[in-house]
């Protein structure tokens, strides 16, 4: 069970978010001028780190509102988070 | 031919809510239905918005998150930053939505009637806080959940706004008409513990024991 401060509503438990995946995926600006691996490339591949991964996580049984986590993925460490918009702090070395 | 009559969720409980607060020691549940909701959206850092709701409501809208402004009958819950849940008591929704569309005429900002969306469980007494915490992941110590805090969260997996009424303490359930009877069963069987007549189960079992 992870404990995730909600940007507004301070620190919740899990079972009140949802996860997004994987944060700031840039919309391609034509998609019609992809390829279809391009587009794929897009859709569907993501990063898959052994470590720190930016992610988006709801408070779906909160305030329902969006914001950014960067949580470790194998310690489960949350090491920022930031509203959206904002930008992603430094990654600690 | 249907009826138009309408009918709160909960129309069938009142006698098994009677009867769990007069079986429990201080701990009272009854439904408040037909509570009228209505959904405000704007942005808060607006002064012209603060001030065409604060002149129909009477009251501002509470700034900080998770907090309540205004009376026990009509007040303005937190929702999230940009949207609040005004409650009045029943039949004050048209007039309310009218003179609110009103004032933010003009404005970007957002009116909506909700009031067939949840119902209304309220329970008091000492023993409230137990009952929530048995299916609340919140903490609801006094020291940390008193008026004016609200908070939206799960009880026992069912999802709630959930309102500190009163220092009593007093708790307001804000539940979906769908789950409303779960959550009213749920409250009922979290309560029995407190009921008067297990203290004489407990002195019965302890004279025999004895």
């Amino acid at each position: 069970m992870l404990r995730i401060g909600c940007p507004w509503c301070g620190e919740r438990e899990e079972i009140e978010f949802s996860y997004g995946g994987q944060a700031h995926l840039a919309y391609p600006q034509d998609p019609h001028a992809l390829t279809d691996e391009q587009w794929a490339q897009y859709l569907f591949m993501r990063d898959n780190p052994k470590g720190l991964l930016r992610e988006r996580w709801v408070h779906s049984h909160g305030c329902r509102r969006w914001f950014n986590v960067e949580r470790h993925t194998v310690t489960h460490e949350i090491t920022a988070i930031y509203k959206p918009g904002e930008p992603p702090p430094a990654r600690r070395a | 031919m249907a009826s138009t009559e309408r009918a709160s969720p909960l129309a069938a409980w009142p006698a098994r809510f009677a009867a769990a607060s007069a079986s429990a020691t201080d701990f009272t549940i009854r439904e408040l239905p037909f509570t009228t909701q209505i959904n405000v959206r704007g942005n808060a850092a607006d002064a012209a918005f603060a001030a065409a709701t604060q002149a129909v409501l009477g009251h501002g809208l509470p700034a900080a998150a998770n907090t309540w402004a205004g009376t026990a009958e009509r007040a303005a819950l937190w929702l999230g930053p940009d949207e609040w849940l005004v409650v009045a008591p029943d039949g004050m929704n048209e007039s309310i939505v009218a003179a609110l569309r009103n004032s933010l005429d003009g404005q970007h900002a957002a009116v909506t009637d909700v009031s067939a969306n949840r119902t209304v469980i309220e329970i008091a007494g000492s023993h409230a806080r137990a009952v929530l915490g048995k299916g609340c992941p919140l903490d609801l110590h006094a020291r940390a959940f008193s008026p004016p805090q609200t908070a939206q969260s799960l009880l026992a997996k069912a999802q709630i706004l959930l309102q500190c009424a009163d220092i009593r303490p007093a708790f307001r359930l804000y539940v979906r008409i769908s789950f409303a009877p779960y959550v009213a069963e749920w409250l009922i069987d979290a309560a029995t513990e407190f009921a008067a007549s297990r203290g004489l189960d407990a002195q019965r079992i302890a004279a025999r024991l004895a």
